[in-house]
């Protein structure tokens, strides 16, 4: 009997759980649905070159507005535009252009991508600080990573075998290399790095390794390169001049500058968030904050493809 | 509220609901990855997916889909796991069911098992920041991001299940197998040697096949540690792209539908089926063991 009464009360109180949670999580979800209607919310995802520095601008943005959110994460070009294409978020990051063919799946969806450009990255190749070699063309670059030049007696280092690092394939900075240095594939023993961080943390440990990163991850805040590892200078072929992408006078003729960019899954609606946080980004204050990140600004060039977008808003 | 009878009714109902809900969630994720992953064989043949040398989608020119490299670099990262891992699993096991004292016993025991709820991504870090500039330095290398530091790792990781199942295994003999062998005069390591672990095989044998079903689909550790190139591997001293590591590389950036999405599916399916092998041999070993020795 006792047994009984004890199992009754687990019962009703187990069905009053029930109905608390059940009624709970109706409540909720209505809330949810309001707040969503009243707060702006900005879903970033994409590079992990631009990673910091939109992290950055976004908590510039965000510092007096408190209903606003903005999320930026990571994953790489690739993530980002394969998440803009499914519908995922407002906005990717890349630090390489749309390809044709995620520029058609996009269409086939009813996506029809904006390209803004944030910022200018000078694409940068490390090697250890203990490296002898210090200078390469293009041409040679290329040949280390297509495999052809395997040691580094061939490109003025010592008798040592090359070990090579480069990006995961989601990575914007990945194809881009390979597009505009390689120019072929990638030698199948070039080991995949998650991460500009992890590259360059990968050649301050490998005495033989070479890697490419973004110019926000080779320097600090003052523009001196990071500790371990030297930056290569490179040039367009033999003839031409030797340019360290740390050398600010010369930006323009480095030859792996590159525009970092972000896509806008449609146009944006005039005084909307996303309109109001790319303008922030690309007005000086946006732009300072490029600086402070070891990119660097945009170029009038730069600004008159915005600006032929932005006057169609 | 209800009557016994109708309460034991609902209650079986319960039980029995559960255990074919895991049996349908199997059966789901089976149907899932092949449905998906079938796909791929419409435009990739076989014999250049199973046997093509080259895994390179994202390739310059034409892409390159084939998978030998990515399922050699995951034998050999789960062989070498379980190389070191036998030995060691084996001792270990056998010092705490056979000489261990009780007291010795009950804090090795929980210390051992607390080993597999370390989060794979801190041993990833310590692989990262600890092993492979210590095997670098050891072997000589550039660097240590290759198959022997991930098999290190996964090996650390797969000692627990093959310690506690293995001591399970010989703690569950009879005594009287212990008592005839010391009264024929065998010293502990014969009667260890010769009548303990014989009796036992097949619950080892079952211990390392689980084992290496958990390395085989160990990921985090080797995305960290594992170098992931693409090309063949010809040592261990050469960095491996393991099935797993790929598929969560690559996921990231493909579009649900496209061929590459399919690929990767695939590639997850040869996964499943790989660990579904393993566990159903290591099920069928404890089986047979239940069989042929009733005491």
């Amino acid at each position: 009997m006792v047994d009984n009464k004890k199992l009754k009360g687990i019962y009703l109180a187990g069905a009053l759980l029930l109905i608390v949670l059940i009624s709970g999580c109706t409540t909720e979800n209505k809330i949810i649905g309001e707040i969503a209607n009243n707060v702006e919310n900005i879903e970033i995802k994409g590079s992990d070159t631009l990673l910091q520095l939109v992290s950055n601008m976004a908590e510039a943005y965000i510092q007096n507005k408190p209903d606003a959110k903005i999320s930026v994460t990571g994953g790489g070009s690739g993530t980002g535009i394969a998440a803009l294409i499914n519908g995922e978020i407002d906005i990717a990051d890349a630090s390489r252009r749309i390809k044709e063919e995620e520029m058609e799946q996009a269409k086939e969806r009813g996506i029809n991508p904006w390209e803004f450009i944030i910022a200018r990255d000078m694409l940068s190749v490390i090697v250890s600080k203990d490296n002898p070699a210090s200078k390469l063309t293009i041409e040679q670059i290329s040949k280390i990573y297509k495999g052809e030049i395997t040691n580094w007696n061939e490109v003025g280092g010592k008798n040592q075998e090359i070990t090579l690092y480069g990006r995961q394939s989601t990575s914007g900075t990945y194809s881009y290399f390979m597009k505009k240095v390689v120019g072929g594939d990638y030698s199948p023993y070039m080991m995949n790095l998650e991460g500009n961080q992890a590259i360059v943390d990968a050649i301050k440990q490998d005495k033989l390794g070479i890697g490419y990163a973004g110019l926000g991850y080779i320097s600090d805040e003052k523009g001196n390169p990071v500790g371990g590892i030297k930056i290569v200078e490179i040039a367009k072929d033999e003839n031409s001049q030797y340019i360290s992408p740390l050398d600010e006078s010369k930006h323009s003729l480095y030859p792996i500058s590159r525009p970092l960019l972000q896509y806008l899954a449609k146009k944006p609606v005039k005084d909307s968030m996303v309109y109001n946080f790319l303008k922030f980004e690309l007005n000086p204050e946006g732009q300072e904050i490029v600086k402070e990140a070891g990119f660097v600004p945009i170029t009038s060039e730069d600004r008159n493809h915005n600006n032929m977008l932005w006057n169609k808003i | 509220m209800f009557n016994y009878k109708t309460k034991e009714k609902l209650i079986g109902l319960f039980f029995s609901t559960t255990g074919i809900m895991t049996l349908l969630i199997l059966i789901g994720i089976f149907a899932f990855l092949f449905v998906t992953g079938i796909h791929t064989f419409s435009e990739i043949t076989p014999t250049d997916f199973f046997l093509g040398e080259q895994w390179n989608p994202a390739a310059y020119g034409e892409p390159s889909w084939g998978i030998l490299s990515l399922i050699i670099g995951t034998l050999m990262m789960a062989f070498g796991s379980l190389v070191m891992a036998i030995p060691m699993g084996l001792a270990g096991a056998i010092y705490l069911s056979e000489i261990a004292g009780t007291k010795t016993r009950e804090l090795l025991k929980p210390a051992i098992e607390m080993i597999a709820g370390i989060p794979s991504v801190v041993l990833g870090l310590i692989g990262i920041l600890f092993l492979s500039p210590l095997i670098s330095q050891v072997f000589g290398l550039s660097h240590g991001l290759n198959a022997l530091t991930s098999s290190v790792i996964v090996g650390i990781m797969v000692l627990p299940t093959i310690i506690s199942i293995s001591e399970d295994v010989l703690t569950s003999l009879p005594n009287e197998f212990r008592e005839a062998s010391l009264a024929l005069g065998a010293t502990k390591w014969q009667m260890i040697r010769m009548t303990l672990f014989p009796a036992a095989l097949s619950g080892i044998v079952a211990a390392i096949m689980l084992g290496l079903g958990r390395a085989i689909g160990e990921t985090m550790v080797v995305l960290m540690v594992a170098g992931n190139a693409m090309a063949m591997p010809t040592s261990f001293f050469d960095p491996v792209r393991p099935m797993t590591a790929n598929i969560a590389i690559e996921i990231k950036e493909v579009v649900t539908g496209s061929l590459h999405y399919e690929a990767l599916f695939a590639i997850g399916l040869v996964l499943f089926v790989m660990t579904f092998i393993v566990n159903f041999i290591s099920d069928i070993i404890i089986e047979n063991r239940a069989r042929k020795y009733k005491w």
